[in-house]
């Protein structure tokens, strides 16, 4: 790691804890509509909706919500991508998407992993990218955000029968959070460069003519092949330059701002339209980890202790240093393969990085983006080293507590400190108890479902694919790099990250229907047990503190939060990740 | 009763505990513990594979060596049979101190009567055919068929067998000292009996069964624990179940080696699902339950116990836990115009009757100031008034003049029903030594119409010694001690600063207790209480540990959920570490079972895969001679771990009263980081063996 | 369930056409009115054509030409309509054999030159739109170029200088070079 590398992780860290506080205490008020601007504005809209925003909700009604909530979000990405070919606002005149991929960007987008198996500016329309995918884009970080809100609820009351009213606090962290910022956010990328329009996409004269071969096709339409076997090729040249246009920078806010990721562009945050400077760069950074970051805040807030959230926030920086450190350095070094051909050394390992980022930011921007489920990038994971390729790994195998998703995070944290103080809590002698709430068999049902959920999605969804023919046809990489890029994938969907090892041919109907499914239960299947901790905790007395009572609070819980972390995340992985990047690099490095 | 103390290993319990171990391999046993099942289907599937594999069929297409199948077969066996041993071992202990209760079943007879009183007919029947509501007597060294309420009669009863405390105590009919239990018996005199349980739920039925039965119920926290191992197990499952074809595909893209053997997935899977803790569980819970047999404390549930390591607000009784159970007569302080001598002939007089201690502890002061001698009580033609609780005060009567003596109130409201004065002299006296945290006895004289306030006699508590260190340990365990008592609030503040309790309550009713253990549990806090008395049950029944004092009443020990049988009140601190020592040991087991994981996979994972890479020996940190006997290696130690451990899992983590961030820092450091170092250390140590051996 | 459902669904339309409609527009329209040339695309207009757009990269071959980062888009090099990389792994061979292809076709642009050779030159950019190369790649080519054009060296690197951008606000990003506008200045040179 160079100084601007630790210059970069300083800076980015500094800005971030600055801005917990505030945006923690922002968040706080408008969920529990301290705002009387929020309760005078919001009303109109529930008399419109129907909704009793009076009337709360136990678990299980507010669970149905939120279910609902969300199958109407696929339902309508679906559609809209079906029918797309008939709707306005498609000037490049996009035909309608194919079942299957429709229903893994249906999936994808309302589950907040936004794995995208399209490339955005070739398959989308304008409509689609608006009102289906910026859409979700809103409404699936609600959703996150509004479970873990459910979730804090339930440690903060006692003896209560309801945890909130799902209706009333989707809208409030829509129209009051996630807008606002947003529309300030958007502006101020377009000022950077970002574009947003909605012309058709424009065609300019290059510089240079462009020389390339291309597949010859024959009267059908189809490949034409040599005696033998290979395809026929002819020389092409190209005078234009098609530069894709359309709302850019909207999405872009958005897809940061409620760490969904997905791209308006194929090449995501890479993308000069999407991501245009160095600045726009660091914002986008800050903004993936704003949310995760201030929830840890508004948590202590609304519990009653703020050192409690500041001990979650602590937990979630170590080990965010650990990753970010990691994956610079790994970056930084060169593939000594490429070395040995003369290639300069310095600049690192610069394969699928653009020249203004830089590993740096590169190595930060990947470790930011897969410790959150953001999964946004600004640079081919792929083409990492395998070490560099391992963190991103490493951050959806936690489960993405490090900062994490929007909401997503947290719970995913608060599900770690009940397993740690369940353990620690036996080992001091008292049955285990969090913020007054003892933690008990129903409660360890819960969390052990939500824990067990995604590594069984990853590992079986990796095994179905590394046997199956058509899994092992959308491989990229020869060695065991392929391996890798099936493992991020599954590990990617389950944890709705979105990222991906993008080698892999993944538009095809087997992986579109298997990454599907594990996005949707990797989202649900932990959704629900939480709420229904959450419901739990809820209707538990609330016990007194006490000498004896472990402390949640100080840098030994943090310590422990961190193992537990380390060890239950990444236990399960580690013959996976042996055979994958470690061997990887065992390789590469083996013979240098 | 004589309790026989093993020492861990005694043969006498391990010898059956290894047959024990064997019985247990049953399917329908190992099914009650699902991680160690999915060992015992393991050992299984090796052993059936190492069978196949001497036919050539099979394994023996990937693994070389068949020994190498038998050899991890067997191991697996012997983890589940290590698992079972400890079970049994702690099964072992705890029959032992059963069948010792059990000789207290003695077939005897028992004379019922038909009508309740001493000249009904009776009839002989055997103590078995007794229901409740029976009536039997029972005469001078007869065994108490089954237990009861004494309704009539008073008897010395032997109930060493129960208490294992020698000297007979009295039981009699009305108060506190009612209760019988079956199995003891009466030495002196007779008491007739009302049968309070049937056939079988007598209390020794309802110890013999507690102890039997540990195993059986597992308690809510064990099963909490229970099911994170059993979520560890399924995804540890799932990790080597996917293992298979991962190895496939690599050994594709490689173009070597050969995919893993299922033998080796099996060992893997065994090594990383938390054994040691599952193999250990349920010796944890027997031996905790033991421990409190040890400490003669029964309790009736395993819930008990655990709560118990909860407790934050401690509900002690000062006398006889605080304070030595009697108040001694320290001073006598007479009013103006009394002497000295004359205040303690009046309260030698008064008080030779009262056999309370205060009372002896009276006459024996004025013997020591004054050389008064006790006198003659027929020669006085005394009438002893003796105390009730209306009256508050006792005396005496000689002829006309009546002598009392009682509480500052009880005595005004005596002189001043005799149209006497009480001296404001006399109010000060009073008020210095209960604010000494000593109790005032004030004495009273009432002669030919002329009533006078005679003084005042201080009676001291004494505060045990030790007690104030005692405390702070509770409170530094995070545990409230609140002393309970009948005193005034200016005494009980004394004594309480004195013996350095968090709290007190004075002037204690039944009904105060009961409403400051609900206003304690509002707060959100657990309490614990000991109690003995009838009037006591409802509190007790409140409280969420309640030790009832074996001396107590029927009443109070159906209240509480434990019964202590040396009726000594401090057992309640011992009480509280026994629970807590059972979690931890619970907690250590469960970190120190899953940081050896990590050791495990640098020795298996390099193993596993090294035909196919072989640069993975680089992950081979310990130095392994060769790929199965690392594997074996790592099988070996994870199956000795348990017997290992044996002794800690029936001991218990030791507690010590420190602060729960001390206390969880160092037991992190000791199971945590010995958990990740140890296996390393072991792992080496045996394949050096084996490599020396040349086993592998 | 069932009451559930009507306040799902019109909250589920609400928020839509709040986020999906109202939102983008509004930040069209505000972005067309702070940021115009930005919002459409940066775009360079030459002589009355557009040439490009500033933030996207071109394909050069051209040994006169300051060459950009290899570009992976198919089916063409920067294709400003199918953005990615390469996504070639480290160990992946294809990825020796381009790198080692890209030496040699930079080898026989300018075969004196025994400089190390500067990593992003030879390796595909994320977007493989990349308009910029390290200040290192650019001197790496300055000798090639001022050979071709007959420009002064010193003349040649301040006109590199001019259109270098150092790390934004001195902390963020890289330095770098914006290969387009050079080589348009190439051409407007004298």
């Amino acid at each position: 790691m160079n100084s601007h590398a630790w210059e970069l992780l300083v800076l980015y860290l500094t800005v971030l804890l600055l801005t917990v506080k505030p945006m923690g205490i922002y968040l706080a008020m408008v969920m529990e509509g301290e705002f009387a601007f929020v309760r005078k504005t919001e009303r109109p809209l529930y008399r419109l909706c129907g909704i009793r925003a009076e009337e709360e909700m136990g678990w299980l009604k507010y669970t149905f919500a939120i279910l609902l909530f969300n199958a109407l979000g696929v339902l309508a990405v679906y559609a809209l991508q079906r029918l797309q070919a008939w709707l306005p606002l498609n000037p490049q005149g996009m035909t309608n998407v194919s079942p299957d991929s429709a229903f893994n960007t249906a999936v994808s987008f309302a589950s907040n992993t936004n794995w995208q198996g399209y490339g955005g500016e070739s398959t989308m329309s304008y409509l689609t990218q608006m009102l289906a995918l910026t859409v979700q884009n809103f409404l699936s970080a609600a959703t996150g955000i509004v479970v873990v809100i459910a979730l804090i609820r339930g440690f903060a009351r006692h003896t209560a029968a309801s945890i909130g009213n799902a209706w009333v606090d989707l809208t409030r962290i829509t129209l009051y959070v996630l807008l606002p910022i947003s529309i300030v956010y958007a502006v101020f990328l377009v000022g950077q460069g970002s574009i947003q329009n909605f012309d058709a996409y424009k065609d300019v004269t290059t510089m240079e003519v462009t020389k390339y071969d291309t597949p010859k096709l024959d009267a059908a339409g189809q490949l034409v092949k040599n005696e033998k076997g290979v395809v026929v090729t002819e020389p092409t040249e190209a005078k234009t330059q098609t530069l894709a246009m359309g709302p850019v920078a909207s999405q872009e806010a958005i897809k940061m701002l409620g760490t969904n990721g997905g791209g308006f562009f194929n090449a995501n945050s890479a993308h000069p339209f999407e991501n245009p400077t160095p600045l726009s760069n660091f914002v986008q950074m800050l903004s993936i980890s704003l949310i995760p970051g201030a929830l840890c805040f508004t948590f202590g807030r609304m519990v009653g202790d703020t050192r409690q959230g500041w001990a979650v926030l602590a937990a979630m920086t170590i080990l965010f240093i650990g990753l970010a450190i990691a994956a610079m350095a790994f970056e930084q070094q060169a593939n000594p393969l490429l070395t040995q051909l003369g290639v300069d050394p310095a600049l690192g390992n610069m394969e699928g990085k653009e020249a203004r980022f830089g590993i740096a930011e590169s190595g930060l921007f990947a470790t930011i983006t897969t410790s959150a489920s953001c999964g946004a990038v600004i640079a081919m994971h792929d083409s990492f080293m395998p070490l560099g390729g391992l963190i991103p790994l490493i951050g959806m195998h936690l489960g993405e507590v490090v900062f994490g998703g929007v909401g997503t995070g947290l719970y995913g944290m608060l599900v770690f400190a009940i397993l740690a103080v369940f353990i620690s809590g036996l080992m001091i002698g008292r049955t285990p108890e969090y913020l007054g709430k003892k933690i008990e068999t129903y409660e360890m049902k819960m969390t052990s479902i939500a824990i067990l959920v995604t590594p069984l999605l990853v590992l079986v969804g990796t095994a179905i694919a590394v046997i199956a023919a058509d899994g092992r046809a959308g491989i990229a990489n020869p060695g065991a790099h392929g391996f890798s890029e099936i493992l991020y994938a599954f590990s990617s969907a389950a944890n709705n990250n979105g990222s991906a090892f993008a080698g892999l041919s993944a538009n095809t109907p087997f992986y579109n229907t298997l990454l599907g499914l594990a996005m949707w239960f990797g989202r649900f299947g932990v959704i629900v047990p939480v709420l229904a901790i959450a419901g739990s905790l809820a209707a538990k007395k609330r016990l007194a503190v006490t000498e004896g009572t472990l402390p949640t609070h100080s840098p030994l819980f943090v310590v422990l939060l961190v193992g537990i972390v380390l060890l239950v995340g990444l236990l399960n992985y580690v013959p996976a990740l042996a055979l994958g990047p470690v061997i990887e690099q065992l390789m590469l490095f083996a013979a240098h | 009763m004589t309790r026989k103390t093993f020492t861990l290993f005694d043969p006498e319990l391990a010898v059956p505990a290894v047959t024990d171990a064997f019985r247990k391999l049953s399917p329908a046993v190992q099914w009650r513990n699902p991680v160690m099942f999915v060992v015992y289907i393991g050992s299984i599937l090796t052993s059936v594979l190492w069978i196949q594999a001497l036919g050539g069929q099979g394994e023996a297409r990937v693994v070389e060596n068949p020994g190498f199948i038998l050899a991890i077969a067997l191991w697996l066996w012997f983890t589940v049979l290590f698992a079972n041993f400890a079970e049994a071992l702690a099964e072992g202990r705890s029959k032992a101190q059963a069948a010792s209760l059990r000789g207290l079943k003695k077939e005897t007879l028992a004379k019922k009567l038909h009508e309740p009183h001493l000249e009904s007919k009776w009839q002989m029947v055997p103590a078995t055919d007794l229901r409740k509501g029976d009536v039997v007597l029972i005469a001078a060294h007869e065994f108490i068929p089954a237990d009861g309420e004494v309704i009539e009669g008073v008897a010395s009863v032997d109930e060493s067998a129960i208490t294992g405390e020698s000297a007979p105590v009295i039981r009699e009919s009305g108060g506190d000292f009612s209760s019988v239990t079956g199995g003891t018996r009466v030495l002196s005199d007779w008491i007739i009996v009302r049968v309070t349980v049937n056939p079988g739920e007598t209390f020794v039925d309802r110890m013999i069964a507690m102890v039997e039965n540990a195993k059986r119920q597992k308690t809510p926290n064990e099963i909490a624990l229970t099911i994170l191992l059993v979520a560890l197990t399924i995804v540890f499952l799932a990790v080597t179940v996917t293992l298979l074809p991962y190895s496939m595909f690599s050994v594709d893209v490689a173009g070597a080696g050969t995919p893993v053997s299922i033998t080796v997935l099996i060992a893997l899977l065994v090594c990383l699902i938390p054994t040691t803790i599952a193999g250990l569980l349920s010796a944890i819970g027997v031996a905790g339950m033991s421990r409190m047999m040890q400490a003669n404390v029964i309790a009736t549930s395993g819930r008990a116990v655990e709560a118990a390591g909860d407790v934050d607000v401690l509900l002690l009784d000062k006398t006889g836990t605080i304070t030595l159970g009697n108040r001694q007569a320290s001073a006598f302080l007479p009013a103006d115009g009394v002497t000295e001598a004359e205040l303690a002939d009046a309260a030698q007089l008064a008080s030779l009757a009262d056999e309370t201690p205060e009372g002896r502890s009276i006459v024996v002061l004025a013997k020591q100031r004054f050389k008064l001698r006790e006198r003659d009580i027929h020669a006085l033609d005394a009438h002893f008034v003796h105390f009730t609780a209306q009256m508050r005060m006792s005396g005496v009567n000689l002829g006309e003049r009546q002598i009392r003596k009682g509480a500052a109130e009880a005595i005004k409201a005596f002189v001043e029903a005799e149209g006497g004065s009480f001296h404001k002299s006399v109010s000060g006296k009073v008020d210095d030594v209960a604010r000494r945290g000593s109790t005032p006895l004030v004495v009273a004289e009432s002669s030919q119409g002329k009533v006078r306030v005679l003084g005042v006699i201080e009676l001291k508590d004494i505060v045990k010694g030790g007690i104030k260190e005692r405390f702070a340990e509770l409170r530094q365990m995070g545990i409230k001690t609140v002393m309970v008592t009948g005193d005034n609030r200016v005494t009980a503040a004394a004594i309480a600063a004195e013996a350095g309790v968090d709290d007190f309550l004075a002037e204690a009713t039944p009904e105060a207790k009961l409403k400051l253990i609900r206003q304690y549990q509002s707060e959100g806090r657990l309490v614990a209480m000991t109690g003995d008395g009838t009037n006591d049950a409802p509190a007790l029944a409140q409280a969420d540990v309640a030790v009832a004092m074996n001396t107590g009443t029927q009443a109070a020990k159906e209240a509480g959920n434990m019964v202590d049988l040396d009726s000594n009140p401090t057992k309640l601190i011992e009480v509280v570490e026994t629970g807590k020592q059972m979690l931890m040991t619970r907690g250590s087991l469960t970190t120190f079972s899953i940081a050896n994981d990590i050791a495990k996979y640098f020795a298996i994972i390099p193993a596993a895969f090294v035909s196919t890479y072989p640069q993975l020996s680089a992950l081979n940190v310990m130095g392994l001679a060769s790929p199965s006997s690392a594997i074996l290696s790592a099988v070996i130690f994870n199956a000795l771990i348990i017997v290992f451990l044996i002794p800690l899992a029936l001991k218990g983590v030791k507690y010590r009263p420190l602060g729960a961030a001390t206390l969880l820092r160092q037991n992190l450091a000791i199971y945590g980081l010995g958990g990740i170092v140890a296996p390393f250390l072991g792992i080496k140590l045996i394949d050096v063996l084996i490599a020396a051996a040349g086993l592998a | 369930m069932k009451t559930l459902l009507r306040p799902a669904l019109s909250l589920f339309v609400l928020l839509s056409l709040i986020t999906g409609l109202a939102y983008p527009f509004l930040v069209t329209g505000l972005a067309k009115t702070a940021f115009p040339e930005k919002a459409s695309g940066s775009l360079i207009v030459k002589d009355g054509k557009t040439v490009g757009s500033r933030l996207i990269g071109q394909n050069f071959s051209d040994p006169k030409y300051f060459w950009g980062r290899p570009s992976a888009t198919g089916p063409m090099p920067y294709n400003a309509a199918a953005s990615g990389g390469s996504n070639q792994g480290p160990l992946n061979p294809a990825l020796v054999d381009a790198v080692k292809g890209r030496i040699e076709a930079l080898k026989a642009a300018d075969p004196d030159n025994t400089r190390p050779i500067p990593a992003d030159l030879v390796t595909a950019s994320a977007s493989g739109l990349d308009p910029h190369i390290s200040p290192a790649a650019a001197a790496y080519q300055a000798g090639r170029i001022a050979r071709l054009r007959g420009i002064e060296p010193a003349a040649l690197d301040a006109l590199v200088a001019q259109h270098t951008e150092g790390r934004q606000w001195s902390i963020f990003g890289e330095p770098r070079v914006s290969v387009l506008e050079l080589n348009l200045a190439l051409d407007a040179y004298r």
